[in-house]
């Protein structure tokens, strides 16, 4: 309790905008528990949070993300269909100049397929019991290192006019 | 009774404190997986008014809560049926031979998504998916070759399909008749359950109210000529896995079950034709004695609902017969071999509320449909239930007991009253369109989630007694095949159905289905025609689509 607690502190007086996530379910994987788990504590540990809904391919999830200009992308896949789909969410998100925007992937993911999925530039895997709270914590890290970035770029792009 | 008040009075003012002071408990308070109390000590007490023979009777007999059969497992052991599948049709057809030669007594199919949602191989959705979580079948040649050398009219089968429903029954038959096994031989299930696709699962394609009409079309055409086929299975399985509680999970399903009754009436068939036909499919969760309380209320609640609501006379009628798994959604990662542990113990559950046929989870599946080793063991679990614990020789074994009976009713009565809530809402299919279900299994989801992170739950080796290390997990031995190869191989058989196929009679066989379709008609003679002249999954669902429309889930944020 007492991690979540200071999570949502962090995450509700660190930001000037709060963080915002995109949790999503690509492909044709109807298994949403988990996704809608932590889309829940995400918004209760004070995060913004958008959720895709089912069926989306991998394409429209990358625009959707672009579209509402989130901190992180969390990605949720029980089906086996993960590398698959991961490889062309990747792809999208590089086509559209928004590489920059964290992935995480959560789910029943064979651990030798865990390297492929890393090299492809994932973040984090949330293997099943990983608990909310370090879900939470990764995600709020993820999301103020990107905040960072931007800014830094922001006072060098000042800088340089 | 009064002497016994008594006792309990002086044992709890008198034996008990000083035992408290010395051996304190160890939580203060405990609950069940479902979050209902349970208390130290359960004593006649506990079960003020019971009355044997209104709450239990015997086996065979109304409310049938000690069992549907007089005779139970002493005559015949519950079906061991490994829901299985993945590939194309030939791993498959591999995977059935290889569970039948290690005493598998019923076969069930696993399908993959794009068949679960009625599309072909070739379909753009569907790429990246073939084969992976189930078997992947688009024609009548899929089917062919998953039976191939199995004689139809000697096994079982169930499907696990549900909005495609009459196409895989269809293709079933289709094939049984090319074996030449005569209808009244043919025998086993369709899943055939819109509404927890709805609620759970999410493999949903049609609006519900078009939904269940054809749910209903499946049912009313087997009963009238499959005589030993289940055409539906209701199912709390998925309503469970998705976060429902026990209590949750019963009381959704048997909504269900009352909606598909009322519609089945609704077409004027007497119930005593149909009910017999009714079949259900539960979870078997870790907490043990819940389980086993929630088969016994399941039986209970559904004779009382098919007697006193819908006059069943038949005995048969009131049976609720269904068929267990245990529950995919306790087995973790780490340390997985513990998972055969957490399978043994709910497949005892099962088999101790009375199941009529069962799976065990293998422990492998938290990463991926069951390597040949994990579904032995799982299957060898059941084998081990059955011929050496002695727990099938007896009839319901824990009947009497305090906290059993207990428990029963408590169960009992907290689905009641979900199931008036639903009945004032109208009935299941209108909760459903209401989002009522679906949100009720959320919360639950989220509130165990909670209790886990917070040190109310336990699971061991994940919240409690962690090793911290995924080494065991690295190590256990994964199915290996090539999924892009399978893809390419279905995508390439499909093809080759759609030429080699006789195109007048199945233009013929589509335009018949659609006309029938908008007519109102019972579907099932026509998906049957179209399914024996080789039209395709995607295509019988495409032509279905055009005239049911199609279902998209309104957002939840």
């Amino acid at each position: 309790m007492s991690s979540l607690q200071s999570t949502r502190e962090q995450v509700l007086e660190g930001p000037k905008r709060r963080y915002k996530v995109l949790v999503a379910k690509m492909g044709l994987d109807g298994h949403d528990r988990g996704a809608k788990v932590v889309a829940r504590a995400l918004r209760d540990a004070g995060f913004e949070v958008v959720y895709t809904g089912l069926r989306q391919t991998p394409e429209q999830v990358a625009m959707a993300a672009v579209q509402e200009d989130v901190d992180v992308i969390g990605v949720s896949i029980l089906n086996g269909a993960h590398i698959h789909l991961m490889k062309r969410l990747m792809a999208k998100l590089r086509e559209l100049g928004a590489d920059d925007i964290p992935v995480v992937l959560g789910g029943t993911i064979p651990i030798p397929d865990l390297e492929p999925l890393r090299s492809l530039g994932i973040r984090e895997i949330f293997l099943p019991g990983t608990s909310l709270a370090e879900i939470i914590e990764k995600v709020r890290k993820l999301a103020e290192e990107k905040r960072m970035r931007e800014e830094a770029e922001a006072s060098e792009q000042v800088g340089q006019a | 009774m009064k002497r016994l008040e008594a006792s309990l009075k002086k044992w709890e003012s008198e034996t008990l404190p000083q035992w408290l002071e010395r051996m304190p408990e160890r939580m203060e308070s405990f609950t069940t997986l479902s979050d209902i109390p349970v208390r130290r000590l359960y004593t006649p007490l506990d079960l003020k008014d019971w009355d044997y023979l209104e709450k239990l009777g015997f086996p065979g007999d109304y409310p049938f809560t000690r069992g549907i059969h007089a005779t139970m497992y002493r005559a015949k052991l519950w079906t061991m049926r490994m829901f299985s599948g993945y590939g194309g049709p030939e791993e498959t057809n591999r995977r059935l031979k290889f569970l039948i030669e290690h005493g598998e007594t019923g076969l069930s199919l696993a399908f993959d998504e794009p068949t679960l949602v009625g599309i072909d191989p070739d379909d753009p959705l569907a790429e990246g998916h073939v084969g992976i979580e189930g078997v992947n079948v688009a024609s009548l040649r899929d089917m062919e070759v998953i039976f191939d050398g199995i004689d139809m009219g000697r096994v079982t089968t169930n499907m696990t399909i549900n909005l495609p429903a009459p196409v895989l029954l269809s293709y079933y038959v289709a094939v049984a008749e090319k074996q030449g096994v005569p209808y009244h031989k043919i025998g086993g299930t369709t899943q055939n359950d819109p509404l927890k696709e709805f609620i759970a699962q999410k493999t949903y394609v049609f609006p519900p109210e078009a939904a269940v009409k054809i749910a209903i079309d499946v049912i009313e055409w087997s009963v009238k000529n499959l005589p030993k086929w289940n055409p539906i299975s209701i199912s709390g399985y998925h309503i469970r896995e998705a976060g429902a509680t026990a209590v949750q999970e019963l009381a959704f399903t048997l909504a269900d079950g009352i909606e598909y009754v009322r519609q089945l009436i609704g077409r004027s068939l007497d119930v005593d034709t149909f009910a017999p036909r009714l079949s259900f499919f539960f979870d078997a969760h870790i907490n043990f004695f819940e389980e086993i309380a929630k088969f016994r209320a399941a039986r209970r609640m559904w004779a009382k609902i098919m007697r006193d609501w819908f006059g069943a006379r038949k005995k048969r009628s009131m049976w609720l017969r269904f068929h267990t798994q245990t529950a995919g959604v306790s087995l973790v990662v780490q340390e997985p071999y513990n998972n055969i542990v957490r399978t043994a113990i709910e497949a005892l559950a099962a088999v101790l509320g009375g199941t009529q046929s069962l799976h065990t989870n293998s422990f492998d599946e938290p990463f991926r449909v069951p390597s040949e080793f994990a579904a032995k063991i799982a299957l060898r679990t059941q084998q081990i239930i059955a011929y050496e614990t002695g727990v099938a020789d007896t009839i319901d074994p824990l009947g009497g007991s305090y906290y059993i009976e207990w428990l029963t009713d408590e169960i009992e009565e907290r689905a009641w009253k979900y199931i008036d809530k639903i009945e004032a809402m109208g009935g299941m299919l209108e909760a459903v369109k209401r989002g009522y279900p679906q949100k009720e299994v959320t919360e639950s989801a989220y509130k165990f989630q909670r209790d886990l992170e917070e040190g109310r739950k336990f699971i061991v080796g994940v919240n409690i007694f962690r090793s911290d290390s995924i080494d065991e997990a690295r190590n256990v031995p994964l199915l290996e095949f090539d999924q892009e190869e399978i893809e390419e191989r279905q995508k390439r058989r499909v093809k080759e159905v759609r030429k080699m196929r006789n195109q007048e009679r199945w233009r013929r066989a589509l335009d018949n289905l659609r006309r029938a379709a908008e007519r109102g008609e019972n579907i099932m003679p026509y998906v049957l025609e179209a399914a024996r002249a080789y039209a395709t999954l995607g295509e019988i669902m495409g032509t279905l689509k055009e005239v049911y429309g199609v279902y998209v889930e309104p957002p939840e944020y």
